[in-house]
């Protein structure tokens, strides 16, 4: 029943500028966060895609505050999450994208735990059910499905009512039903003003929940938007195969990117529905059939893909980091640690 | 759990002391049930400590034949005592130390309120506990079935106690940096093991050493706590003649000054080497 009050309301919850991760040092190093900006507002449902290696949980780990960044800064709720890790703990959850929790105990004994150790906290139970765990109360973590630990994790990450939710691939390994359910929890908590970060590669559930989302590649985030702003300007694709033979060309497509490779044709047009009628009357005047015949919008999906692989070809010579983000005091590099995911 | 402060609504850390030890206690019992769960450790923390006593006590017997005047029943209770901390506090710490950080549950801890101490320290509760407990036994079975006297300096036992704890704790946390798995934690902990017990003057008192080898023994890291207990308890260290409470301060002085550099640099390296998450 508690509503807590939202301290310094009108500001980004989440503020990250410029932010560098480096493990390791010297040529061995690995650059894993390569400059990333990032602004999530109060409320707002935040989601961070990318490919493996993208840096993403490197983000979302500097976020968190579980490791100092090599270069930026982060602010959440205000504050520097890894040197005012005390003051930020209470007001946030976290979700990190494997376990933590002892394999021997059982899922009460875990929340009890977990409940000693935040302050202000939910009943357990309230908690487990919240992710439909409240039958599973005694049953050891180790002998839980993949899928029910991750909402075992879930579930105490919101133990604490927590106004920023931090979501490493919290679907990852559930099945349909569970990550349906688990979606419409999100939406819930969303609802009631929580503000979620979020890192996913199901693009599907970018689009299901996020407000706003970004899309990483090579630790740098490549573009920001809302679903529809990051689809617009993307091409919509017609791909059909030509039956054999070689005597009518193809119709003049006015804007449209038309490839040809061998008999299949791939035409990019931000003008779908009126190729796609040029090309079947084309078809049909030439009473030409043409095979796997597919015209689809830009999806999600496909603009992730194209992004991601214009990503790819720009950056092949990648430039050096500045030295002076990379030369760091032994103390702190050697305290980076992490996985380079 | 029953106190859950209101005070925190607004998010801020007035966190009072009681939420901090509420979290230690939290984690205390979370570890203290792993504890339990965990039949090896079990064993090994309960049961070895007591089945050496016998090799002590030959051993001790032995010397005491070429040294006469040897009090073999305090230095065996005290012996004992020694091996309790070095089995219970800090083999099986170090152990506790590296499952959890394979386990990723000190990075998941972090995600939490519980500050860094607080974690390690709570890991610490059951294991601190079980060899306070079970040193208490064996003193009462000394005082009990040997007649030993009452200590003489119980501040100086307790200090001995705290110093020798502290610097297992601090060890266990810097060990289990250059620990792999739980299983190897035997092997790591091993050296420092053998020092605590050859060297330290529980096996072997430091009077029935050559001179040269007892000073070079009294600078060991884990020999100040084990000596202020001796002291605390016997009124010396075997070096001079036994005195009473005011005498044994300056014979603790050393032992107080070297126990102190140990700690703090145990302490200084486990802050700097203590990794809260294994490399993959």
């Amino acid at each position: 029943m508690e509503t807590r009050q939202p301290a310094g309301s009108s500001g980004p919850v989440i503020e990250v500028t410029d932010l560098q991760r480096h493990y390791g040092s010297g040529t061995t190093g690995y650059h894993a966060v390569r400059g990333v900006d990032l602004t999530v507002g109060r409320g707002e449902l935040y989601a961070l895609l990318g490919t493996n290696g993208a840096g993403k949980t490197s983000t979302m780990e500097l976020v968190e505050g579980l490791a100092a960044p090599s270069g930026g800064t982060v602010r959440v709720l205000g504050h520097d999450p890894y040197r005012e890790r005390a003051a930020l703990r209470p007001r946030i959850g976290i979700m990190l994208q494997e376990g933590g929790f002892p394999g021997e105990l059982t899922v009460a004994e875990t929340g009890r735990t977990w409940s000693g150790l935040t302050s202000g906290a939910r009943p357990v139970e309230e908690a487990l059910e919240l992710v439909g765990l409240g039958h599973r109360r005694d049953v050891r973590v180790k002998q839980l499905s993949g899928g029910e630990r991750r909402r075992l994790d879930l579930a105490m990450a919101l133990l604490g009512r927590p106004e920023v939710l931090f979501l490493d691939e919290p679907s990852t390994g559930l099945d349909p039903e569970a990550r349906a359910a688990v979606w419409r929890l999100v939406r819930e908590l969303r609802a009631q003003g929580t503000t979620v970060l979020l890192t996913t590669h199901y693009l599907e559930e970018a689009e299901e929940l996020a407000d706003r989302l970004a899309i990483m590649h090579g630790g740098r985030v490549v573009t920001t938007g809302t679903v529809a702003e990051v689809i617009a300007g993307r091409p919509s694709r017609i791909t059909f195969e030509l039956p054999g033979f070689a005597g009518a060309s193809l119709p003049p497509l006015a804007g449209a990117e038309v490839a040809v490779d061998g008999r299949k044709v791939t035409v990019q047009t931000s003008a779908l529905q009126r190729d796609l009628h040029e090309l079947l009357g084309w078809a049909h005047h030439h009473d030409l059939a043409l095979g796997a015949l597919d015209a689809r919008s830009a999806s999600l999906e496909e603009a992730f893909l194209a992004i991601a692989s214009e990503a790819a070809h720009q950056d092949e010579p990648q430039p050096p980091a500045p030295a002076g983000r990379t030369s760091r005091p032994s103390r702190s590099s050697r305290r980076l640690i992490g996985s380079a995911r | 759990m029953t106190t859950a402060a209101p005070t925190s609504a607004t998010g801020t850390t007035t966190g009072p002391r009681g939420t901090a030890l509420r979290r230690l206690a939290s984690l205390g019992r979370s570890e203290a049930t792993l504890l339990l769960r965990n039949r090896s450790a079990l064993f090994t923390a309960l049961l070895l400590p007591v089945l050496m006593i016998a090799g002590r006590r030959s051993m001790l017997k032995q010397q005491a034949s070429d040294h006469p005047g040897l009090d073999v029943d305090s230095l065996l209770i005290i012996g004992t005592i020694g091996g309790i901390l070095a089995f219970v506090v800090y083999y099986n710490l170090t152990a506790a130390y590296v499952g959890r950080r394979n386990e990723l549950v000190l990075k998941r801890l972090r995600t939490g309120e519980a500050r860094d101490l607080e974690i390690l320290a709570g890991t610490a509760v059951p294991s601190v506990s079980l060899a306070l407990l079970m040193s208490a036994v064996v003193a009462g079975g000394g005082a009990a079935f040997l007649h030993l006297g009452a200590p003489v300096n119980p501040l100086l036992l307790a200090a001995g106690l705290l110093l020798s704890i502290g610097t297992m704790m601090a060890t266990a946390a810097l060990t289990s940096a250059f620990t792999k798995t739980v299983e190897t934690a035997g092997i790591t902990t091993l050296p420092l093991v053998l020092l605590s017990q050859f060297g330290s003057g529980l096996f072997i008192p430091l009077e029935v050493m050559p001179d040269r080898v007892a000073d070079f023994c009294r600078l060991l890291p884990t020999t100040p706590g084990f000596q202020l207990v001796r002291i605390g308890w016997t009124g010396t260290d075997g070096s001079a003649a036994a005195t009473g409470f005011g005498g044994t301060w300056s014979t603790a002085v050393p032992h107080l000054v070297t126990g102190a550099v140990w700690l703090g640099l145990a302490a200084w390296g486990a802050v700097r080497y203590f990794r809260w998450e294994s490399r993959r």
